[in-house]
């Protein structure tokens, strides 16, 4: 997990300069400063954007009206008031959490054992396993999901918080594996042994040893595996029904129905969801690095 | 076969174990028995429900979902259409992010903030994004606002509700997970091979495109393929901020129609079954190219001792 | 590429941040000379490498090859070689495509590129394995490829970073002759950095001994190993027994000593401040455990003491005694008679090998290891 330490030397040569200057004052414009410009004018024209979609929906929410200017006429806060008589939102809100925990809570209850037993063991099939494990990765989640919305359907399970749970640890456990796997690994097999050599049984090395070691991965885990989960709408839209939807599937149902309500009303229910989404995501980013939130492969060169 | 053989054989040579670790079995049962269940289970089913007649599947097996799908034209077209949304964009993502890897793979000044900011619409998904674009970019949006006022432009450019809007609710989303992907792979690359390559002789660009670009093809191709699942898959970005009904039409909208909204589920699994046999076509020989490649690194070259 | 007549170094001076990893180096290198970077991780003879090869800019100072400055000059168009340490080999190339690397960046023509690739395959007995991939190979090999790769440009001058670090005994054995022999037969210009004090005694014509970014010792081998300037060298060289003793007399170029139990020695200084001492301050006079005599015993300098502890080196003994008196303090001496425990023994030093130094301070400690900016690659 620390392996991005920055050596000075490789920071000073990536921008240092290849000019036959003498001066200090003409270092500064070398090779690496077009470079460096073009790298900050891109990512920066990305991030302004991104500020621009956000600020959008934000100011949308408090607007009486908006339509072709810079900024509304007048600003309101009744769009808030309006969506909690338009949906009930603390059940929306209720849903969400729910189901982003249990599917949390289950994922790494049945990942952790598996990542545990491909980071520790070798076996046959192993990399038969984990393409098994890693395949629901691959596959885009409406492809599995409509044979599997069915399935659940046809079970009774439509339109219930068990049918949205089930559906979404699809997706989500294979993620906790991929993202436990390395971290497990890199933990000295020889912890586990020197335990057991010290009179621990496998309970007590589990819990003494492996346990506190492995407890920052599945936090990172856990927290990456509950923001996936809340921004997932594919899979939820198949099988919620009015009572057991997430906030993102009624944002959808608004926002593919506009001209029904206000776009202020959809905009305010955004900041919503925004809210909670964000909340999450700086209580994350406490614990985990933001490049996690992104697969890491693994590189063996 | 013969491999296989060898291989067995080579495995009891390494004095593995030839008894089975039921420890080992029990932990892994849950995660193996959840892949089957919620994941096997259902593309058995589906098939076997695509194979039958009637809008419930309770008719007798027949071939006629397929057989619809491929006669029609409309229904044939999302897939061509669905290359075209799909194919672009992840061409276009990796292709910036490569450069912006390499210039930032030693690390830069606020790397933790600009990653931060780079991973919010991760965060927000894929409906926060496109319910947001519809205002920012849409044709009276601070967007569009922004370019008349500086002059670039006379009337606003339509970037919404068409087939560029998808493209970029599809970069905003992607190009942020492949760049930091590609980012993590290249910043793994061992610095001194780069400072051997300059001692001997060559320049930057030359150490870029002769050992950082070739050692760096693996990763890259995995960020391709991970990104193509999910633009191959769009759905709410192709509803909402793309033309649902024509240029972007794409499979899962088709699947989506046939399924849920003429509730025939037989003929929307099928395409379902379809969209996901193309979509690991495509991986499947990405995978498959990229192993050749890594072969050639590790493997490569003769047998003898 | 240009040969070298002379290479200075000039108050060479780099920082990383608020760190200064390396003090106004100045040095001076003629052609074909072997020279030695000598010191514990953290001394700043890798950074002294690293800006010589051009891989990091100067804070201060300058570099000047036959004459002309080169600090500015990158590091791909210096025309030196290097050879790291874990052999930076490229995993995607073939042995052949390794060696060629430098050849087609330089557009040698094939016919002379395919001559000279087998030629340094030859050197390095490499020939047999163009087509394996350095994953195939085994260390050594990769380290004679690491060097194929370098030799075959013909570099003006060779760097080699701690190359023998990461081979086995028998293996660095072997590498440390070729490498001689390497060097003699291509007359290469070679600075060769090392932790290994027998490494850069064994091998080298100039040793820079370096300690926390300065230069503490220059000289040949011979110099450095009988001669040295600071307890710091001294303790580098094998100098591991310290005795306390207080000034008596200075008598022509040697001193006359006193122990805590009041044996009276004869021993000599190599420093310039020797002659500041005054009779009656506290000094150490150290010496190696190899030069401890027992047969024949010279003529002064016997030091009696008690057999606590021996262990069989293969051809010596090697015993810890204690001394008589002298509030127990223990030494290391070898024998080539078998020790026994608990038994008397007498031994004897060479006034000319008992040197004497200032005692030690915070600031003469024997080798700390700092932090030294991470030059190393991450593997």
């Amino acid at each position: 997990m620390t392996q991005q330490t920055i050596s000075p030397l490789s920071v000073e040569s990536s921008v240092s300069p290849k000019a036959k200057s003498q001066k200090p004052k003409a270092k500064i414009i070398g090779r690496g400063f077009w470079g460096r410009l073009l790298f900050y004018l891109v990512i920066g024209f990305f991030i302004i954007n991104l500020i621009g979609l956000v600020g959008t929906v934000v100011v949308d929410s408090f607007a009486q009206r908006w339509f072709g200017t810079w900024l509304p006429p007048a600003y309101t806060t009744r769009w808030y008031e309006f969506i909690t008589t338009d949906h009930d939102l603390s059940l929306l809100l209720f849903n969400t959490l729910v189901v982003a925990l249990s599917v949390t809570g289950l994922a790494l209850l049945v990942g952790f054992p598996a990542a545990y037993v491909l980071a520790r063991k070798t076996f046959r099939f192993k990399a038969a396993l984990t393409a098994l494990y890693l395949l629901p990765m691959l596959v885009p989640p409406l492809a599995y999901g409509i044979p599997l919305a069915t399935v659940l359907l046809r079970m009774g399970l439509g339109g219930s918080l068990i049918g949205v749970i089930l559906i979404n640890l699809v997706p989500i456990v294979p993620f906790v594996i991929l993202i436990l796997t390395p971290f497990i690994e890199q933990i000295d097999l020889s912890l586990e042994s020197a335990s057991q050599m010290l009179g621990a049984n496998r309970f007590q090395t589990f819990r003494r040893v492996l346990l506190p070691l492995v407890l920052p991965g599945l936090l990172s885990a856990g927290m990456l595996a509950v923001v996936r989960t809340i921004a997932m709408f594919e899979l939820t839209f198949l099988v919620a029904d009015a009572r057991s939807q997430t906030l993102v599937v009624a944002l959808y149902a608004d926002a593919f129905a506009a001209g029904i309500r206000p776009n202020q009303a959809i905009s305010a229910l955004a900041v919503v969801y925004m809210l909670t989404t964000m909340s999450l995501l700086v209580i994350a980013l406490i614990f985990v690095k933001p490049t996690q939130f992104v697969v890491r492969l693994k590189n063996n060169n | 076969m013969a491999e296989i053989g060898l291989k067995g054989r080579s495995l009891a040579r390494l004095g593995l174990p030839k008894r089975i670790e039921w420890g080992a079995v029990l932990l892994s049962l849950p995660a193996f028995v959840m892949v089957l269940a919620l994941f096997v289970y259902p593309f058995v089913f589906g098939f076997d429900l695509s194979l039958r007649s009637g809008a419930k599947g309770e008719g007798d097996w027949t071939l006629n979902n397929y057989q619809q799908f491929f006669n029609d034209p409309r229904q044939m077209d999302t897939i061509w259409t669905t290359f075209q949304v799909a194919l672009p964009v992840t061409l276009f993502s990796v292709a910036v992010s490569v450069p912006l890897a390499y210039f930032m793979r030693r690390g830069i000044r606020f790397e933790r903030l600009i990653t931060a900011i780079l991973i919010l619409p991760i965060t927000l998904g894929t409906v926060m994004v496109a319910q947001a674009m519809l205002s920012y970019f849409g044709p009276r949006g601070w967007f569009n606002q922004l370019l008349q006022g500086m002059g670039l432009i006379q009337d606003p450019v339509r970037l919404t509700r068409n087939w560029i809007g998808v493209e970029i609710a599809l970069f905003i989303h992607g190009f942020p997970f492949v760049f930091l992907m590609i980012l993590g792979y290249m910043s793994g690359i061992n610095p001194d091979l780069e400072r051997a390559s300059r001692m001997l002789g060559a320049s930057r660009w030359q150490t870029f495109w002769r050992v950082i670009f070739p050692l760096s093809l693996p990763g890259i191709a995995i960020a391709f393929c991970l990104n193509f699942v999910a633009n191959f898959g769009v759905f709410p970005s192709a509803t909402l901020v793309g033309n649902p009904s024509a240029e972007t039409r794409v499979l899962s909208i088709a699947a989506f129609q046939a399924a849920f909204e003429q509730n025939n589920r037989p003929q929307g699994t099928s395409i379902a079954l379809i969209m996901g046999a193309i979509e690991l076509l495509v991986i499947v020989l990405i995978l498959w190219m990229r192993g050749r490649l890594a072969r050639g690194a590790t493997m490569g070259g003769g047998k003898g001792a | 590429m240009e040969r070298i007549e002379k290479l200075e170094l000039r108050g060479v001076t780099r920082r990383f941040g608020v760190t200064t990893a390396l003090h106004s180096f100045d040095l001076e290198i003629a052609g074909g000379m072997f020279v030695s970077l000598l010191g514990p991780s953290g001394c700043g003879k890798s950074t002294a490498l690293n800006c010589l090869a051009g891989l990091l800019d100067l804070s201060e100072g300058e570099i000047v090859l036959n004459g002309r400055p080169i600090q500015d000059v990158p590091a791909e168009k210096r025309g030196f070689g290097m050879v790291f340490q874990n052999y930076a080999l490229f995993p995607h190339l073939s042995v052949t495509r390794n060696v060629s690397y430098g050849l087609e960046l330089r557009g040698v023509p094939k016919p002379e590129r395919e001559r000279r690739i087998r030629r340094a395959l030859e050197m390095v007995k490499l020939e047999e394995f163009g087509k394996r991939f350095p994953a195939q190979l085994s260390g050594g090999q990769q380290q004679r490829l690491a060097f194929a790769r370098t030799i075959v440009l013909e570099p003006g001058l060779l760097l080699l970073d701690e190359p023998l670090s990461n081979l086995d005994t028998k293996l660095r054995n072997e590498m440390r002759i070729e490498i001689k022999h390497l060097h003699e037969q291509l007359n290469l210009t070679t600075v060769y950095v090392t932790h290994d004090q027998s490494e850069a005694m064994s091998m080298s014509d100039l040793v820079v001994v370096m300690r926390l970014g300065r230069i503490e010792q220059v000289g040949t081998p011979q110099e450095i190993y009988n001669r040295p300037k600071s307890l710091y060298v001294a303790d580098f060289m094998g100098y591991s027994n310290r005795l306390p003793v207080s000034l008596v007399a200075q008598e022509g170029q040697e001193w006359v000593v006193e122990t805590i139990s009041g044996t009276q020695l004869r021993a000599s200084s190599t420093l310039q401040e020797s002659t500041d001492w005054q009779p009656g301050q506290r000094v150490l006079a150290c010496f190696r455990p190899d030069e401890a005599l027992a047969d024949p015993l010279p003529a002064v300098n016997h030091l009696q003491g008690q057999v606590q502890l021996v262990e069989y080196m293969g051809k010596t003994f090697e015993g810890l005694v204690r001394l008589q008196g002298d509030d127990g303090i223990q030494l290391l001496v070898h024998s080539q008679h078998p020790l026994e425990n608990d038994a008397p023994v007498e031994f004897g030093i060479r006034p000319d090998r008992l040197l004497l130094f200032p005692l030690a301070t915070s600031d003469n400690n024997p080798v700390k290891p700092h932090l030294e900016p991470a030059l190393k690659g991450q593997r």
